[in-house]
């Protein structure tokens, strides 16, 4: 089986988590979350459910569904692994760059394919804080500046393409000012926005 | 190594026996330059010749007809090079085609616009089909090539191109059609279809890659792609690739001798697995064409409702079975298969789409195997999936 192994663009960690996914959501197993987050579309080619269970701003159990492709499953898998038994904070800093990290890397083009367990697992303990009436106080911390000049980050244009007020990169940029300072921004926000789009199905 | 299964013959196929062993007894003896006057040259010549007349013979066309190129990609951007350079020269003129061409038309379509030369995309129907009313109103005086595939990649669809070669030549247009995925699977006739242009590729019957043939009728329009030598009378510069081309006419005649019962026998293949999947697994689509008339004989196109393809091709591929899917993830782009899409399909459906192209080294055991691994894939796909 090794030289039609050696073909695989995957990692052998990959490979495993694709084969043997872990804490999978079975349907039979009436597992109750105390949250739940989904991010994604079936339209956009990748969809990702998660639920936590959460004991003294600790996760102490998670499972997941995903429809998508092998480095989605295997990065919501391997995202599911590492954040049991983690405190809500920490949790809420996992970035696909620590999980493709863990999974050996992903090829350049499967990238924006391990970026959605992240958003599904922020989404849950959104959800988590939320029901229990309480502020969020990790949204800030993970907050990445973009556009310097006018101070943009992800989350704003996330926060304005999930509420449907920038449908165009021309609402973006009324709304925010991107790429008006030096300019240099630009492709990253339009990037981003593009992202964003597809992880929320817009 | 276990049971290995290769169902994307219409990606590229294996070389037949018989063109290895001819051209493994060609390469050490014949490596004179085909242009060459001495005796080394003049066998390689022998050789290339010979391959020709078999194309012809393959292609119902006269050997001066048959140009060598390195592949049906080539021998399409010559073709649209061709109308582009009598566009140019009369100042106005147009291109008809359609919406689901290979990317080798797809993209030079993009390329002439942005020249500033005006194309038209005729649409498919459901069935993969060409829409035959909106082909017509696209016609026109104007019209200097129309240009439709014969048979699909993904979904299989034949095209009429003998009825819309005479609607081209109603108007005064000249007919391409890009013959790769047909080339024995069934009768292609440069004669019966009034063809003035064809194009195809070697790899995709049993020959070599990297070689492939652009015919272009007697008295038709010719400018080279590749300009620097008198190869090819002129038409396609570049030292013969003797041993592919000749490689290429030993897949011709083969074809020739074996296409009515390597169709049949391809379509009995294609239909036992198509029964089979939609027995046995609960949810699918077939994509495009449903009538043996109107389908290339081994290529079946399903959709799989909520898994996405590429979870499906991998899980495949673990178990020996080579496939391609229509899912954005398998490509890197964040848009599935344009050519499912423009068939009207769903885009959800297009992501969980999987192409199975059978070819003549498969057997009815390939097929009952796919049939007894695929179901348990798709289940378990299903139960790690928010739709499932």
């Amino acid at each position: 089986m090794d030289s039609f192994m050696a073909q695989w663009v995957y990692t052998d960690t990959v490979k495993d988590h694709f084969m043997n996914p872990r804490n999978i959501w079975n349907k039979d197993e009436n597992w109750e979350p105390d949250a739940m987050g989904e991010v994604g579309s079936l339209a956009c080619g990748d969809q990702m459910r998660v639920g936590i269970k959460v004991v003294d701003d600790k996760i102490t159990d998670i499972r997941w569904l995903t429809y998508g492709c092998a480095s989605a499953i295997a990065s919501t898998s391997m995202m599911s692994e590492m954040v049991k038994g983690m405190s809500l904070e920490e949790a809420y800093n996992i970035t696909p760059d620590k999980i493709t990290s863990a999974l050996g890397g992903l090829p350049e083009h499967k990238f924006h394919c391990s970026v959605l367990g992240d958003k599904a697992l922020r989404a849950a303990i959104d959800d988590y804080l939320e029901k229990n009436g309480r502020e969020n106080p990790y949204k800030k911390s993970v907050a990445r500046i973009i556009c310097e000049c006018k101070g943009v980050t992800d989350q704003m244009i996330e926060h304005l393409v999930v509420t449907d007020q920038a449908k165009t990169l021309e609402d973006l940029q009324r709304l925010t000012g991107y790429g008006t300072g030096c300019g240099k921004c630009k492709a990253k926000v339009e990037h981003e926005f593009e992202e964003m789009k597809h992880i929320h199905g817009k | 190594m276990g049971r290995m299964i290769y169902l994307d013959n219409n990606a590229t196929t294996q070389m037949a026996p018989e063109v290895i062993r001819a051209i493994s007894e060609a390469e050490p003896v014949v490596y004179g330059n085909a242009s060459s006057m001495h005796t080394f040259g003049r066998e390689a010549q022998k050789l290339v010749e010979e391959a020709r007349a078999n194309v012809a013979e393959l292609l119902d066309c006269q050997s001066s007809e048959i140009t060598f190129t390195s592949g049906a990609s080539e021998s399409n951007n010559t073709v649209f090079m061709i109308a582009k350079s009598i566009i140019d020269k009369k100042g106005s003129g147009r291109i008809v085609t359609t919406t689901i061409e290979h990317p080798s038309i797809i993209e030079t379509v993009k390329y002439l616009r942005k020249q500033g030369i005006q194309v038209d995309q005729a649409s498919v129907s459901a069935d993969g089909r060409v829409k035959m009313d909106e082909l017509e109103k696209l016609m026109g005086p104007d019209v200097v090539l129309v240009s439709v595939m014969t048979g699909n990649n993904e979904t299989g669809a034949i095209q009429p191109i003998a009825e819309i070669s005479k609607m081209a030549h109603a108007c005064g247009a000249m007919m391409h059609t890009d013959a790769t995925q047909a080339i024995g699977k069934m009768q292609v006739s440069c004669k019966d279809w009034d063809l003035d242009y064809l194009s195809c590729s070697g790899h995709k019957f049993y020959g070599p890659k990297g070689v492939g043939v652009m015919y272009a009728k007697k008295g038709r329009p010719f400018e080279p792609l590749v300009h620097g030598g008198e190869q090819e009378h002129g038409r396609r510069a570049g030292t013969y690739n003797t041993i592919a081309i000749y490689g290429l006419g030993v897949a011709a005649k083969l074809a020739k001798e074996n296409i009515d019962e390597e169709s049949r026998k391809l379509w009995a293949m294609r239909e036992r697995l198509r029964e089979g999947i939609v027995a046995n697994v609960p949810n699918v689509v077939v994509n495009g064409c449903k009538e043996r008339e109107n389908c290339l004989p081994g290529t079946l196109d399903v959709s799989f409702e909520n898994v996405e393809g590429e979870s499906i091709l991998l899980m495949l591929d673990m178990a020996g079975i080579a496939v391609s899917t229509g899912s954005a993830c398998a490509t890197g782009s964040l848009e599935p298969s344009y050519v499912l899409l423009a068939g009207g399909l769903d885009i959800e459906l297009a992501h969980g789409s999987i192409r199975f192209s059978l070819g003549r080294f498969n057997t009815m055991e390939d097929v009952d195997y796919v049939i007894e691994v695929l179901p348990p894939i798709i289940k378990r796909l299903r139960q790690l999936s928010t739709r499932g």
